[in-house]
């Protein structure tokens, strides 16, 4: 068949693929630093082990890397399906591809060797930076002329989100990485002092905004509605979450530097509106669990379907979590523990990932010209490992954060410190191993996705689906 | 101008904007084209050989 007349479904299948391989990397740098935690042995005295070096590496490749995949994956075919045309400009969404796989393996040499920019989810360094710009401004060429040549009236919901997160992250990106550069591999900010920590955590609650929840929100609008069979349960509901969830949470980075050097006054207006950011937060999760309203049997045999509904359950959680935390004297306890760190997972395991992978596995199939993934029961055992895992994770870093606020915020009748710092340490220790328990069991769920894949793809032949030509 | 009276009326429009998009959103008129837009992903169902596709309900 002439490929103008398909849908380009060859640049889904790679980012599809990647999206599993980055996740098995990404997870295992991750299981690996937790493990470090409890066995400091483990990095053997070598600077490239090293948990300092590592831990970007962690967090750059489940977010860009993992994440980053899952979000071009499905955005090429949400907007391809939706729009009932086929994917503008077909050698740059490639070149969208190859270009993304080399900024994640420069990231996975530079980190290790130490360089790093120190800045938060943005640690790349400028060279690296310069061609993350071009490639995704090509993924903006490639997503809006998709858009501009559409064959139907409306731009579908989802693509609204995966446009606002294409639009900011892009903006996002350019500010927070202005820099002066001294060498090929090291720059400085060109922002000074607490004007460079606000641009910073502009940027990265934004990343979190954006990249981590509007995409993943286009991913929910798609493919929530796609797994139950019916359309999401209201429309209306969705432009009122659009707007209301892209205005708000512009304004909440400030909650990342309570108590610092930052004006009192900007501070507040942090906490205000992440305080809001619950409204549009939960609307948008409703909507989108509300969805199976009337069909939630559906829920009992389909895991494909579990996976999705339980991420909007983690959602909802980690949202209802995070406006809380973000309140100053909440804050006071939790900032700078490890409840922070089981935060983040509630969001990036439970949320995050476990849509992406109900997501991927709706996509497989269809890809390769399958009726269905190669194994249904392999779906649900990667569910409970998924689910099971999360919940380890979140609860030891709860306990473990809590505790940790509570023993270096104690002080004895005369003004001393209570605890010296080792104390919490030792304290700690055992949340750790849990820890790296419940991080190993996520791990290994995606082993078994990994083997489900290639059994589901091994024998099949690339399938594109024909373009409707009656639209 | 002082720089309060300019929050303010920030604060209002953004306000207004905000009970604007509710308004637009519930209106009766936006029903059949959001009810159009909604089933988009099913508009082209049929051409998925290999999906299970369909949507009843």
């Amino acid at each position: 068949m002439d490929s103008q007349t398909t849908y380009n479904y060859k640049v889904v299948r790679q980012f599809a693929v990647m999206t599993v391989v980055w996740g098995i990397v990404g997870m295992l740098v991750g299981v690996f630093i937790a493990a470090e935690l409890v066995w400091p042995q483990l990095s053997m005295d070598l600077p490239w082990f090293h948990f300092g070096r590592l831990r970007p590496l962690h967090t750059n490749a489940v977010i860009f890397a993992f994440g980053g995949s899952a979000l071009f994956a499905t955005s090429y075919y949400v907007v391809q399906r939706t729009c009932q045309t086929r994917l503008f400009a077909s050698g740059l969404a490639a070149f969208t591809f190859w270009g993304w796989m080399l900024v994640i393996v420069l990231a996975a040499i530079s980190f290790p060797l130490g360089i790093t920019t120190s800045k938060e989810y943005a640690e790349l360094e400028w060279p690296i930076d310069i061609l993350i710009t071009v490639v995704w401004v090509s993924y903006a060429v490639v997503f809006f002329g998709t858009i501009v040549k559409r064959k139907v009236k409306h731009i579908y919901v989802a693509n609204w989100f995966y446009g606002a997160y294409i639009l900011t992250i892009a903006v996002l990106h350019l500010v927070n990485s202005a820099a002066v550069p001294v060498s090929l591999t090291k720059s400085y900010s060109a922002y000074p002092g607490a004007i460079d920590a606000m641009v910073q955590w502009w940027y990265g609650h934004n990343a979190v905004g954006f990249f981590l929840t509007a995409g993943f929100l286009g991913m929910m609008y798609y493919f929530v509605p796609k797994q139950a069979g019916r359309p999401v349960y209201s429309y209306r509901l969705s432009v009122v979450h659009f707007w209301a969830l892209i205005s708000t949470y512009m304004w909440a980075g400030p909650h990342h530097l309570h108590y610092t050097a930052l004006p009192m006054w900007a501070q507040s207006v942090g906490m205000v509106f992440s305080l809001i950011l619950l409204a549009p937060s939960w609307g948008g999760m409703i909507n989108g669990i509300m969805t199976l309203s009337g069909a939630w049997h559906k829920l009992r045999d389909d895991p494909i379907l579990k996976f999705l509904i339980v991420s909007l359950s983690f959602y909802g959680m980690s949202t209802f979590e995070g406006p809380m935390m973000a309140i100053k004297t909440v804050n006071a306890l939790s900032h700078y523990t490890d409840w922070t760190i089981g935060h983040v997972h509630s969001g990036a395991l439970g949320w995050v990932a476990m849509v992406s992978i109900g997501s991927v596995y709706f996509l497989i199939p269809k890809l390769f010209g399958r009726e269905q993934m190669y194994s249904v029961r392999l779906i649900d055992w990667h569910f409970w490992m998924s689910t099971i895992g999360v919940v380890l994770y979140i609860v030891s870093m709860w306990i473990s954060g809590v505790m940790q606020g509570l023993m270096w915020r104690a002080v004895n009748s005369d003004g001393t410190l209570t605890y010296s710092f080792v104390e919490s340490l030792q304290a700690m220790y055992p949340f750790y191993f849990v820890r790296f328990l419940g991080g190993a069991l996520f791990l290994s769920g995606m082993f078994l996705m990994a083997y489900n894949v290639i059994k589901t793809v091994s024998g099949a032949r690339a399938f594109n689906a024909p373009v409707p030509q009656s639209a | 101008m002082d720089i309060n009276t300019w929050r303010g009326i920030f604060t209002t429009l953004a306000l207004v904007a905000f009970v604007g998009v509710w308004i637009w959103a519930w209106s009766s008129k936006r029903k059949s084209a959001f009810d159009e837009a909604a089933n988009l992903p099913f508009a082209d169902d049929d051409i998925d050989e290999n999906s299970k596709g369909g949507h009843h309900g």
